[in-house]
């Protein structure tokens, strides 16, 4: 029997009251593949996770994970997750909580192996209430990967996390993604998704704008903010391919860009005087209203 | 195979019941309540002030009465305050995402309420019987503790109730404001005949009530109500207050909430 998708989500949307999360989303994944689920707070992220967890109901659309509903039995023992809560109870130790959790599945993954996969050898005598933020997450990693699962969910992994520790928690993750699982992993580190995922989805608003491998997702949201002061006005550099959004504050121009160099040269060609030139990343909530533009106004994008 | 499946799912059982007895085991606001207040206020009531008195009776009373509340206590905090801050936790969320049953988590608790209670009882059986001389047949010792801990089904349905409907620190204050004055008002602490009769009135409206009415039945000491009677309120409670547990799930889920708008997405 072949699943062509592992998981799938087809023409879901879902409101909590007159908030609406999602809105007409498709989300496949794939056999093999780690999915990261790119999104700003609010953008719908861990509803779509909720959704194929079964710990949420359908409302409308379908969702299917192994072909089956997310909820059934069956799809429980072959799927991990972790989940963006506060933790398990902090009077009960490392290894007792790996213990029970094993104790789920039909076929657990060895504890040793799962305190060396989550790197948490020899905490498992320590109750979770003194664990570090870090460590605790690696405990909800461990718990996780107990089941031997095929298919994994991780919600927002690393938030809350210093970078050091994010970083050592994306070995761990990297080490499993080795090992040829499924995983669907959601974040609004649009770094952590470049690090570990083979391919992105980013939502935004409820809505799917964009989809592709990390390289491609990166040159799309890589918009610059490029300043400078010059009699060029804003209407004129509007045209400019690449430009997302333009205006004057004070004496300046300011203008969003995916495509700095472009611009650049346009605004010398007809302002040879202009000066205070800056160009500086913009961030990524900057990044994801680019990629809003360009999937409102469709242009192919290489 | 089946035999796999089902020495697998006892496991399952087995392992939840254990933890939760030691989750609260280790929990000191849990455990010194539970476990202690009884056995200190039975000491103090029913054996340092008992014995200075004229019978044995306050103390053999207060032996059943205070073995409900010793009951009661882990019944209702496993439940209700537990239950409440496990789902606020998200804990609960998680674990319904494994393949854990459902009723291996609800029976968890039930377990670990007998098991308590049962300790609690205990104690409060020796302390009567060689600190305050309390005299009773065997028979009577064992219909007490059987009758006393069969109290886990209508307290445990309260405490669920509670837990259904309330979140996290809040349920610790229900629980508590649920407990002591049932307590009091159900005549565990003092005799309900010295009481009022609108309060008296009260008391038949309350589980712990009949519940200490059964108790006290054993050993000759009940108000005169037919055992029937107590049963039948008993039985019509528990199943209103798990129906009242199940639709306060049914609302608020199992801890799904903490992904509603305004909250991280």
């Amino acid at each position: 029997m072949s699943e062509p998708d592992i998981a799938r989500l087809s023409g879901v949307t879902h409101r909590y009251g007159s908030v609406v999360a999602l809105e007409e989303v498709d989300l496949e994944v794939r056999r093999g593949e780690v999915l990261a689920v790119l999104g700003p707070n609010g953008a719908g992220k861990t509803t779509a996770i909720h959704l194929l967890l079964g710990s949420l109901p359908v409302q409308i659309g379908r969702a299917t994970v192994f072909g089956q509903r997310p909820d059934a039995p069956g799809v429980r023992a072959r799927r991990g997750a972790m989940l963006q809560i506060s933790g398990v109870p902090d009077t009960l130790t490392v290894g007792e909580h790996i213990d029970l959790f094993r104790a789920y599945y039909p076929a657990p993954v060895p504890a040793s192996d799962l305190l060396a996969m989550a790197g948490i050898e020899g905490l498992e005598g320590r109750r979770f209430g003194k664990l570090s933020g870090g460590q605790k997450q690696r405990v909800m990693f461990a718990l996780a990967l107990c089941g031997d699962p095929q298919l994994v969910f991780l919600d927002e992994p690393t938030a809350g996390l210093d970078v050091e520790v994010r970083r050592g928690l994306w070995e761990e993750i990297r080490r499993h993604r080795d090992s040829g699982r499924t995983t669907v992993l959601t974040t609004h580190y649009l770094e952590e998704a470049d690090a570990l995922a083979d391919r992105i989805v980013v939502l935004h608003r409820g809505r799917v704008i964009a989809e592709g491998a990390p390289s491609t997702i990166k040159s799309r949201t890589a918009a610059r903010r490029v300043r400078c002061v010059t009699r060029v006005t804003v209407d004129a550099v509007a045209s400019v391919p690449g430009v997302v959004r333009s205006e004057t504050r004070g004496q300046h121009l300011e203008v969003l860009t995916s495509r700095p160099e472009a611009l650049i040269r346009d605004l010398f060609d007809r302002d040879p005087d202009l000066h205070d030139l800056t160009v500086v990343g913009a961030g990524l909530e900057e990044a994801f209203l680019a990629l809003t533009r360009e999937s409102d106004e469709p242009e192919p994008v290489a | 195979m089946t035999a796999a499946r089902r020495a697998h799912r006892a496991r399952i059982y087995a392992l939840e019941a254990w933890y939760q007895f030691l989750m609260v085991l280790r929990e000191p606001a849990f455990a010194i309540p539970t476990l202690l207040f009884p056995l200190i206020f039975y000491l103090f009531f029913g054996v340092v002030l008992g014995a200075g008195s004229f019978s044995v009776a306050a103390p053999t009373y207060m032996l059943a009465t205070y073995s409900v509340f010793g009951v009661m206590g882990p019944s209702l905090f496993g439940f209700g305050a537990g239950l409440a801050m496990e789902r606020d936790s998200g804990v609960l969320l998680l674990k319904r995402t494994t393949p854990m049953p459902a009723a291996a988590y609800l029976l968890a608790k039930v377990a670990m309420a007998i098991a308590f209670g049962a300790a609690v009882v205990l104690g409060i059986f020796l302390l009567g019987a060689h600190g305050a001389g309390v005299v009773l047949y065997r028979w009577q010792w064992f219909a007490l503790a059987g009758v006393v801990l069969a109290g886990v089904i209508p307290f445990c349905a309260l405490g669920l109730a509670v837990g259904a409907w309330s979140r996290g620190r809040a349920a610790v204050a229900i629980t508590n404001l649920v407990f002591l004055p049932m307590a009091m008002l159900s005549g565990l602490w003092i005799p309900i005949t010295i009481f009022p009769a609108a309060l008296q009135d009260v008391a038949n409206a309350l589980p712990a009530y009949h519940q200490a009415q059964l108790a006290l039945k054993i050993i000759d000491m009940d108000g005169g109500q037919t055992t029937l009677l107590h049963i039948s309120v008993l039985g019509v409670q528990s199943l209103a207050l798990l129906a009242v547990a199940a639709f306060g799930f049914r609302r608020a889920g199992t801890g799904a909430v903490s992904i509603r708008p305004g909250g991280t997405s």
